[in-house]
């Protein structure tokens, strides 16, 4: 099933490029693929340990090399997200002129090579998937981009590339670093080799896939290529990319530099909880000068990474499960964000704040679409990315607590707190911006959202809705596979 | 029933020679009739090399001191008969339109000659019959460059071809002299046993060594020696550029293999194949990136992978060079085939691609596979090659080179990525189909399907090597 889940976009791309009805298989194929993913939430028993639905063919046996999906707490949670934003994504894919199969094709590549990533019980797949989605991204941005498109197009391509291989390096390397014996490239195989990596080459490692993801994470010095590319990015694209494809990079900090290297990750925090802050403050006060609407959201989406990478820092199992929580979550806001500015683009031609206004006399629905995401976004309580965030900054502030004074780690939540003001300060100024005030005269036309593209917008804040009231779900799914970690930290 | 494997080479030979004499003799044939022979007659000896007989002769002795027929020299056999099959195919999509100033039959035939060679040289464990190979490969290559008379482009570049090649080979000869005067000996294998030995005197070894490696790096495109690579492959025929890219290439490869054993027991060779390493991925590189024209594009691109191949020299894994070969070969061809197609349309620089994804979708998906596959990205063969080739450079603490392989990769999605933007963004005012034949379609297919292939599931180049363990068996001779 996990299998058919994973090739499902695969397939459908490559029917698509062969000469499939292109709306309908994209659309047939992502609801379908949702489903079955539905079906494996429910069907998946958190309190087994270790990996469910596992397949595998051997690649390179020799290297411990192969082909194995499987899935976990947290690798499932994030292939729901990723069913749901291509749901989306596929949905508000309206008619495209130029090289229609193409870009349908384009879009379920990045979604399968994310999922892909995902699910994958192979360190080298689980690399392989990711880059599959690049040249996608190349091509939706250069063909179909809007403003600076070819120049945003080259700086992703070429950052993500670059970012990747280094990536790469600190792959192999931490490969060669295991002990002789437990060399292998299957996941599951490597917490084995917990605490026996030698201190030195952890610190090398973490701080190569500190760069590497890093880059594709957009963390703050290495971030320049998000917010044009997702201003620059068809819509669809740009809710896939940053919903869901940038989840990829702490996903991978999670599953591997969490666990495997735990003196690296406390020899590079101080670098980290700089870069993060710089994330969160710095990025955030950029957002807000921001003049658009689309820029602004990109670097909205670049900010939030901060939170996710505080709760990586604090590294431990409350921090951990709050960032798993927050990808989710904040997967689903960024890509409802993106649905709606692309919407509004496509009715008035401009996501300038200059020129737009009063738009919510005339597309009321995707008012308050807009609301509910810019809401969760802020983190309002009742949305998932509220019950992420305390999490995440609970976990931080106790992180090395002691009663007498504040340590980083304590300067840092609180300086991280002030990034929630700052996001309600834009997500509000945007809001006001575009929906309240004066409509501009050429813009009284406008017709709101289609009854069929409610549909998606109502999936995607009712999924926020739930795990904000309910998160529990979510957290008793993504638990286990933290809890594991932890336990078997400190019982090598 | 099974063959003696020299029974290959003078297969090769012999189909030469009688295509030669059938042009000669039968004026009137239709001389693409030459081409399906050869390409038939060439797939059949393909098979043939399934067919060996498994038993070699337990010494050296005879023919067997020259020749040997070990996994990686029947590897490479069936990669340039492979090679030569794809190249006529190219050839027979090339000269299409221009039949008028080419004499067609010889153009057909040359090529067999080069894969005699090239075969030849795979096997070659002494430096007489390495010497008289690749004199095989390049006095027809010199032939080929230099084809199109009419056209003072290949004229130059078969002038330089000649001038330089010659050159090369005289240093060959001149380090074989070094080498043997030092030793007394050709045959590879003795000349490792004897540099074992301390009373040899090591200077002068290491100074043959080094003009040999003079006349290899010519041959590999390797920096400082690649200064001809830009201008010959742009004038030469595509299809002999293409064979040259990857013909030429490989067989340096397999000789520089083959000569690393004795060659690394000598000071300094190390420190002197990194430093050849690193010039070639920085040049090859960089010097692509404000390229318009593709057929240089994909000359400094072979610069560019030679670095990437010595990566692996460096580090002593035959397997992950053999692997890279293959990938490269793979891709390369895919890259020239759909060139030739596409230049006789409209031309060979990178603006003449624009648009192609609406003129022939075929083709532009064709080029994106060989662009993202040179470029290096996951599911493509390409892929692989660079990550064995990284893995072997970490494992062997080279780290410096993988570092430098990184930055370069960077560089070429950039210059790959052009091409491909050229298709796919840019729209022209030509919309015309472009026809492509049934032949080069079917070879296209099968390149992309091995490309991807090769890109998922890499055990099949590996299990071909098996038996020798190269990799182990130079890894155990130079750990010093």
């Amino acid at each position: 099933m996990l299998l058919l889940i994973v090739l499902l976009p695969i397939l459908a791309a490559t029917a698509i490029l062969a000469g499939a009805p292109t709306r309908k298989t994209a659309l047939g194929a992502s609801v379908a693929m949702l489903l079955l993913t539905l079906f494996a939430f429910v069907e998946y028993e958190p309190w087994r340990r270790g990996f469910q639905y596992v397949i595998s063919f051997p690649i390179l046996p020799e290297w411990h090399l192969s082909f194995s999906l499987g899935l976990d707490g947290l690798s499932l949670t994030m292939v729901l997200l990723a069913a749901i934003v291509t749901v989306a994504a596929v949905w508000f894919t309206g008619k495209i002129d130029k090289y229609e199969r193409a870009f349908y094709a384009c879009l379920l590549f990045i979604s399968g090579g994310a999922i892909g990533a995902f699910a994958s019980l192979d360190l080298f797949f689980f690399y392989a998937f990711h880059e599959l989605a690049l040249i996608p991204t190349f091509l939706l941005i250069g063909i179909w981009g809007s403003g600076d498109r070819v120049a945003a197009a080259w700086k992703i391509t070429i950052y993500l590339a670059l970012g990747s291989f280094v990536l790469l390096l600190g792959l192999i390397l931490l490969y060669q670093n295991l002990p002789v014996a437990l060399r292998t490239f299957y996941i599951p195989d490597l917490k084995r080799s917990i605490g026996q990596i030698p201190p030195d080459a952890q610190r090398n490692i973490f701080l190569l896939l500190l760069i590497g993801f890093g880059t594709l994470i957009s963390l703050f010095p290495f971030h320049s290529w998000a917010p044009e590319a997702y201003a620059s990015a068809p819509a669809p694209a740009a809710m896939l990319h940053a919903g869901v494809l940038k989840k990829f990079g702490l996903y991978g900090l999670l599953r591997l530099a969490v666990p495997l290297l735990p003196e690296g990750a406390r020899y590079w925090s101080g670098l980290l909880i700089v870069l993060l802050l710089g994330n969160i403050i710095y990025i955030g006060l950029v957002t807000i000068a921001q003049k658009k609407l689309d820029w602004m959201l990109g670097y909205s989406s670049v900010m939030h990474m901060g939170y996710i990478f505080l709760g990586i820092a604090s590294a431990n199992l409350l921090g951990t499960i709050g960032a798993a929580t927050l990808m989710f979550a904040h997967g689903l806001s960024i890509a409802l964000l993106f649905a709606v500015a692309g919407e509004i683009r496509k009715r008035t031609g401009t996501l300038d704040f200059q020129k737009l206004g009063g738009l919510a006399k005339t597309m009321p629905f995707a008012g308050l679409a807009f609301g509910f995401a810019a809401f969760a976004a802020i983190g309002l309580p009742g949305f998932a990315n509220f019950a992420a965030e305390i999490m995440v900054f609970f976990s931080a502030f106790r992180n090395g607590w002691e009663m007498s004074r504040f340590h980083t780690f304590q300067i840092a939540t609180v300086l991280a707190l002030w990034g929630v003001v700052i996001s309600a300060v834009y997500m509000l100024r945007a809001y006001r911006n575009v929906f309240m005030g004066q409509p501009n005269e050429h813009q009284n036309a406008i017709v709101d959202l289609r009854t069929s593209l409610r549909l998606p917008v109502a999936m995607l804040v009712a999924t926020l809705l739930v795990f904000g009231f309910f998160p529990q779900y979510l957290v008793d799914v993504v638990a286990p596979t933290f809890r594991n970690y932890f336990t078997t930290a400190q019982t090598p | 029933m099974s063959i003696w494997p020299p029974q290959l080479e003078i297969a090769v030979l012999v189909l030469g020679a009688v295509l030669l004499l059938i042009e000669m003799f039968f004026v009137s044939l239709d001389k693409r009739a030459i081409a399906y022979a050869a390409i038939a007659s060439l797939a059949t000896i393909l098979v043939a090399t399934w067919y060996l007989a498994p038993a070699l002769p337990a010494q050296a002795t005879g023919l067997w001191s020259f020749y040997t027929a070990d996994p990686l020299a029947i590897f490479f056999k069936r990669f340039a008969l492979v090679t030569t099959i794809i190249v006529l195919v190219m050839m027979l999509d090339y000269t299409r339109r221009s039949t008028s100033s080419f004499a067609l039959g010889e153009f057909f035939a040359l090529p067999i000659f080069t894969c005699a060679g090239l075969m030849y040289m795979a096997s070659a464990i002494d430096f007489v019959s390495i010497f008289v190979s690749l004199e095989l490969v390049t006095i027809s290559f010199y032939v080929l460059v230099g084809f199109d008379r009419k056209d003072p482009a290949s004229l130059e570049a078969g002038v330089k071809y000649l001038v330089l090649s010659a050159l090369s080979t005289g240093f060959l000869v001149y380090g074989i002299t070094w080498i043997f005067g030092v030793t007394g000996l050709t045959n590879l294998n003795q000349i490792t046993a004897a540099f074992e030995k301390i009373d040899i005197d090591k200077n002068a070894a290491t100074f043959g060594a080094l003009l040999v490696l003079v006349a290899l790096g010519f041959k590999i495109a390797a920096v400082p020696f690649q200064i001809w690579v830009p201008d010959v492959y742009q004038g030469a025929p595509t299809p002999v550029t293409a064979l040259l890219s990857v013909g030429s290439k490989a067989a340096g490869f397999v000789v520089l293999i083959r000569v690393l054993r004795p060659f690394l027991m000598l000071p300094h060779m190390d420190r002197l194949l990194l430093i050849i390493t690193i010039l070639t991925l920085l040049y090859g590189n960089l010097a692509a990136l404000p390229e318009g024209n593709l057929k240089r594009l994909l000359a400094y691109s072979s610069i560019a992978h030679a670095g990437y191949l010595l990566i692996g020299i460096v580090c002593l894994d035959g397997a992950a060079i053999t692997f890279y070969l293959v990938a490269y070969l793979l891709m390369t061809l895919l890259s020239f085939a759909v060139l030739i197609i596409v230049a006789q349309q409209t031309g060979e620089s990178i603006s003449d691609f624009d648009g192609l994804a609406t003129r022939s979708p075929f083709l532009a998906f064709a080029m994106l596979m060989a662009m993202i596959s040179l470029a290096g990205v996951p599911f493509t063969a390409g892929f692989f090659g660079k990550f064995f080739i990284f893995a072997s450079a970490i494992a062997q603490h080279q780290f410096a080179l993988a570092f430098i392989g990184v930055v370069t990769v960077g560089c070429g999605f950039y210059y790959y990525l052009k091409v491909v933007r050229a298709m796919y963004w840019n729209s022209s005012d030509k919309i015309d189909n472009i026809h492509v034949s049934m032949l080069s379609r079917v070879t296209m297919t099968a390149l992309i399907i091995a490309i991807v292939w090769l890109g998922i599931y890499p055990q099949p180049i590996f299990r071909a090597l098996e038996p020798t363990r190269i990799s182990v068996a130079l890894r155990s001779t130079t750990t010093r």
